[in-house]
């Protein structure tokens, strides 16, 4: 079979921009000791705003800041690439309703396990932790079966 | 320049390496993740494979050459959930990303690359997370 079937839009973009994600990560990690999931700021951001014992809780009062300006910088990042591009803004057509059903139940269930695709599939897998792996193997599972779902539902 | 400055620069940084990455690998459309999940451009994978490659030699070799960060502070360890809860959560979170494409990084991210529509998904994360600690308990 040939490969490039399985890469219809080309492959550089993609493994360059893995490399840099890894950059990233590891750029944090080395000056900062931090490991950088995304999904963390989520819940600390709340613990700005809300008295909850549970939002009030070291490993969001304490990381916080740094979760902060690390959300800020993915914005940075994707604004520099858009400049530089000179692209268009990219603006996606998927329907208002699901990127709002999907939001509230990722963000519920990346909050529930404690990791995302960033969390466990880059920053848990490479600490070796086999908890990650397993969520990993979960979320890409019910991730599929999903999309195939709503694929014969009619969604986009 | 303090530490503290220095710091926050340096989160800056690392955080908009993700971002352009995160942009230049078009994992900020949500058409291309579903495509992934759809089997119809298996990209994602080489992402996450360059990604974890990077990662892994970092999180493998820097606390080995290095005592302490270089800025501030030990190397933290990812805190885990509970068995049950990293199983649950991530099949939810599962379900989430194949309904909307959209993942924690790349909502925030496509912001920065005007993709307006994903302030619904990051505003729905934050309500997801608020949800999730609201009825969790506390040790």
């Amino acid at each position: 079979m040939d490969i490039s079937t399985l890469f219809p839009a080309g492959m550089a973009h993609y493994v360059v921009g893995g490399l840099l994600i890894g950059t990233g990560v590891s750029v944090l990690f080395i000056f900062t000791g931090q490991v950088g999931g995304m999904s963390g700021v989520f819940s600390a951001v709340w613990s700005y705003v809300s008295r909850l014992p549970y939002f009030q809780q070291a490993q969001f009062t304490a990381t916080r800041r740094w979760r902060l300006l690390y959300a800020l910088g993915l914005i940075v990042g994707a604004a520099v690439w858009l400049l530089l591009n000179r692209a268009d803004p990219i603006i996606t057509h998927i329907p208002w309703w699901q990127l709002a059903l999907g939001g509230f139940i990722g963000g519920y269930g990346a909050r529930l396990g404690n990791g995302c695709t960033s969390g466990h599939g880059i920053c848990g897998l490479a600490s070796l932790n086999s908890y990650s792996l397993l969520a990993v193997l979960v979320f890409l599972a019910t991730a599929i079966v999903t999309a195939h779902v709503v694929s014969a539902l009619g969604g986009a | 320049m303090n530490v503290r400055i220095l710091s926050a620069l340096a989160v800056v940084l690392s955080g908009a390496l993700f971002g352009f990455g995160l942009a230049l690998s078009t994992m900020i459309k949500p058409e291309v993740v579903l495509s992934f999940l759809r089997f119809n451009d298996f990209g994602l994978l080489l992402v996450l494979g360059g990604a974890l490659a990077v990662a892994l030699i970092t999180y493998q070799s820097v606390p080995r050459l290095l005592k302490r960060a270089l800025l501030n502070g030990s190397f933290a360890q990812r805190p885990t959930a509970a068995l049950k809860n990293t199983l649950i959560g991530s099949a939810l979170f599962g379900v989430g990303w194949g309904i909307c494409g959209v993942c924690p990084g790349p909502a925030i991210a496509g912001l920065g690359a005007g993709n307006w529509p994903l302030a619904i998904t990051v505003v729905a994360m934050l309500l997801g997370a608020y949800v999730q600690g609201r009825f969790a308990r506390v040790n």
